[in-house]
């Protein structure tokens, strides 16, 4: 009698799975890591992890479509002689000129003014294009200064001090020389052609007692009207607000780690910082003990999609959320109509994070004239506040149902989480118990 | 000549007076007393009026200045003229950290030393340092000039663009991808320019060495690994 051995399913490591497989390849043969935009692609524990306990007789929710939930956000009322009003406490995070076309930067200008919420620049400075069609901009002062102007910085309605940025907090960036068109190369004083190396930390200040005295000097210049903004990397979201509070700031952003960028390494994107659910917490802990919430606004982004995003990151204690990944999408980028020249960068809509290269199908993350011109900055501005819009009216529906006529009126009692890890990092219970880890015994 | 004495008037009444000169005033001529070491003088000046500072000031004077000509009677903290764009500020004194960081234009002299960093990142202002300057002067310096009678310390240039280093004294090192140049005669005539500005009329431009990007870190290269 003869035995065969009977044959076996091929098994794939999981942790040499084909993505890790493939970049080890890419590696070896090409030298170079992986650079790349967007934010994390891991899965991360975030706000579907949290789900809102409607009201039923314990709490009172309100009518749907009678009864009004406000919207409206001041920013910048701690010393800003004008503070930002907004009608919507979403606004649109920076991105810079030169990582998008101007054409999207019109766009965002426009759908952000439609909206009624601000947009902000980015590391390329400040375009006429976004000045012009944002009815409020927010003009970042970051460490590179590519396009650092005083004149820019008095024709802003806030000042934001990037110090980090979730994709990569402690980290630069690099605009690869091939975007570098005659226009980029001029903002950012710099040739034509080169890469384009953005600093990790600001050259003229070394730290918090340093910032403080920064912040004196841009309001200074700016005759103490405008809000200044500090933008923190999620990181250490208790410490660097607390310091970013003491530096004098009227407003806070943390930017979690599904926070975005242009460009840079993927074993930097995911693998520093911490999730944005994993830092709302510490960092509104650490306006309370300073006795400064809702005094000092927190701007929390990173991955927000959603109104339901907003209002779960405004019931643990936000002021606002801002968004970028998101805001590209709504005007079209990964947009599945161009997916037969996505399959030709060896990519698929959806997937595609090649930004640096400057040959986005959609005519966003590119300089190239002849992509850029594929977006109508009109159509694809009216999207991104049609997206907005429904944002907003998701967060007031789900407000209303926990009995709120205001979105600021959320709170963590309106939440419960699925996972320890969520209940944990949102300090919310976890559904069915009344158990917070790390907070009340189990 | 207007004369605003710190020790009785507050920044911000300064600056604002400052800010709001008059294109058609008469007064172009401001005297600044008791300045007492104060942050950010000067700031945001848009005018070209000028302005003397009787003493030592604190961080970031004459910050981002435009047009104006200020002349720092003392010596000046971290960060003076950050980012400056156009104009002229004079330190008589010593000049802490980051001195002319981000310039874009405009000169900025400093006739004691000047410390670390100096002329970090700058963007096209022209420094002269009649002293010796720190470590890490010119990190990442764009383009511009920086003019050193004295002595440079480590890691000049490291990463450089396209701003131009002149050093007269020694160089304790210079940093990655910064080597030095051949003088040529266009860059004799840039540095007698150069110091012809600041004011210098008995030292030779064939006294320095120039030092500027071996442009070989412009675009990523994995065998620059070990440069990085």
């Amino acid at each position: 009698m003869t035995y065969h051995n009977p044959p076996t399913t091929p098994r794939k490591s999981a942790t040499f799975d084909d993505y890790t497989l493939s970049e080890i390849r890419r590696a070896a043969v090409t030298g170079i890591y992986d650079i790349r935009g967007a934010g994390a692609k891991r899965k991360l524990p975030h706000f579907d992890d949290l789900l809102f306990l409607g009201a039923s007789i314990s709490r009172y929710p309100l009518e749907g479509y009678r009864e009004r939930c406000a919207t409206d956000v001041v920013l910048g009322t701690r010393y800003a002689k004008k503070p930002i009003e907004l009608k919507i406490p979403i606004t649109i995070a920076g991105m810079s000129f030169g990582s998008l076309s101007a054409q999207a930067k019109e766009a965002l200008g426009r759908g952000a003014t439609l909206a009624g919420t601000s947009t902000t620049t980015g590391d390329g400075g400040m375009t006429q294009e976004e000045r012009g069609h944002s009815e409020k901009l927010v003009y970042q002062y970051l460490p590179s200064r590519y396009g650092m102007n005083p004149d820019d910085l008095r024709r802003a309605d806030a000042i934001e001090i990037v110090v980090g940025q979730g994709a990569k907090p402690g980290g630069g960036g690099m605009l690869l020389g091939q975007k570098i068109s005659d226009r980029v190369a001029e903002m950012r004083t710099l040739p034509k052609g080169i890469d384009q190396r953005s600093a990790c930390r600001h050259p003229d200040w070394t730290g918090p007692d340093d910032l403080e005295i920064k912040i004196l000097e841009i309001r200074e210049i700016t005759d103490w009207e405008k809000p200044i903004y500090v933008k923190v990397g999620g990181a250490r979201p208790y410490y660097d607000v607390a310091l970013a509070v003491k530096a004098g700031a009227d407003v806070v952003v943390v930017d979690g780690m599904q926070g975005g960028t242009a460009a840079t390494q993927e074993v930097f994107i995911e693998n520093v910082g911490q999730p944005t659910l994993a830092c709302i917490r510490p960092a509104v802990q650490a306006l309370q003990d300073l006795d400064m919430h809702r005094k000092v606004q927190l701007i929390v982004s990173g991955g927000i999609r959603s109104g339901a995003d907003v209002a779960k990151a405004l019931a643990l204690g936000a002021d606002a959320v801002s968004i970028g990944t998101a805001a590209l999408v709504a005007i079209g980028d990964n947009d599945p109509m161009w997916e037969e020249e996505y399959r030709k960068l060896n990519t698929t809509a959806g997937a595609y994070d090649d930004w640096h290269e400057g040959r986005d199908p959609a005519g966003i993350t590119t300089q190239d004239p002849e992509l850029a011109a594929r977006l109508d900055p009109i159509r694809a501005g009216r999207r991104l506040a049609n997206y907005l819009k429904v944002m907003t009216l998701e967060a007031q529906t789900i407000a209303r149902a926990c009995g709120k006529n205001h979105l600021h009126n959320l709170e963590p009692e309106d939440l419960c989480a699925l996972t320890i890890e969520a209940a944990a990092m949102a300090r919310v219970p976890l559904a069915g118990t009344n158990w917070i880890p790390g907070q009340t015994p189990l | 000549m207007v004369t605003i004495n710190l020790a009785e008037t507050s920044l911000r009444e300064l600056n604002q007076q400052l800010h709001r000169i008059d294109p058609g005033a008469n007064d172009r001529d401001f005297i600044v007393l008791n300045p007492r070491g104060a942050h950010a003088v000067a700031v945001g000046v848009d005018a070209p009026v000028n302005i003397e500072i009787k003493g030592s000031v604190g961080y970031y004077c004459a910050g981002m200045n435009k047009q104006a000509s200020i002349v720092v009677d003392g010596s000046a903290g971290p960060g003076v003229a950050e980012n400056m764009m156009s104009g002229r500020v004079l330190v008589r004194g010593d000049a802490s950290q980051y001195a002319g960081a981000t310039g874009r234009g405009g000169l900025l002299v400093i006739e004691g030393n000047a410390s670390s960093r100096c002329g970090i990142s700058m963007k096209g202002i022209d420094i002269v340092v009649k002293g010796n300057i720190g470590h890490m002067s010119a990190f990442m310096a764009q383009s511009g000039s920086l003019v050193v009678l004295g002595d440079a310390g480590d890691a000049l240039g490291d990463s450089i663009y396209e701003a131009k280093l002149f050093v007269r004294g020694s160089v304790k090192s210079l940093g990655a991808d910064c080597v030095e140049k051949e003088m040529r005669p266009e860059h004799v005539e840039l540095l007698s320019g150069l110091l012809a500005r600041a004011g210098i009329s008995d030292i030779r431009p064939q006294e320095f060495r120039r030092y500027g990007s071996a442009r070989t870190l412009y675009n990523f290269n994995i065998d620059n690994a070990d440069a990085y």
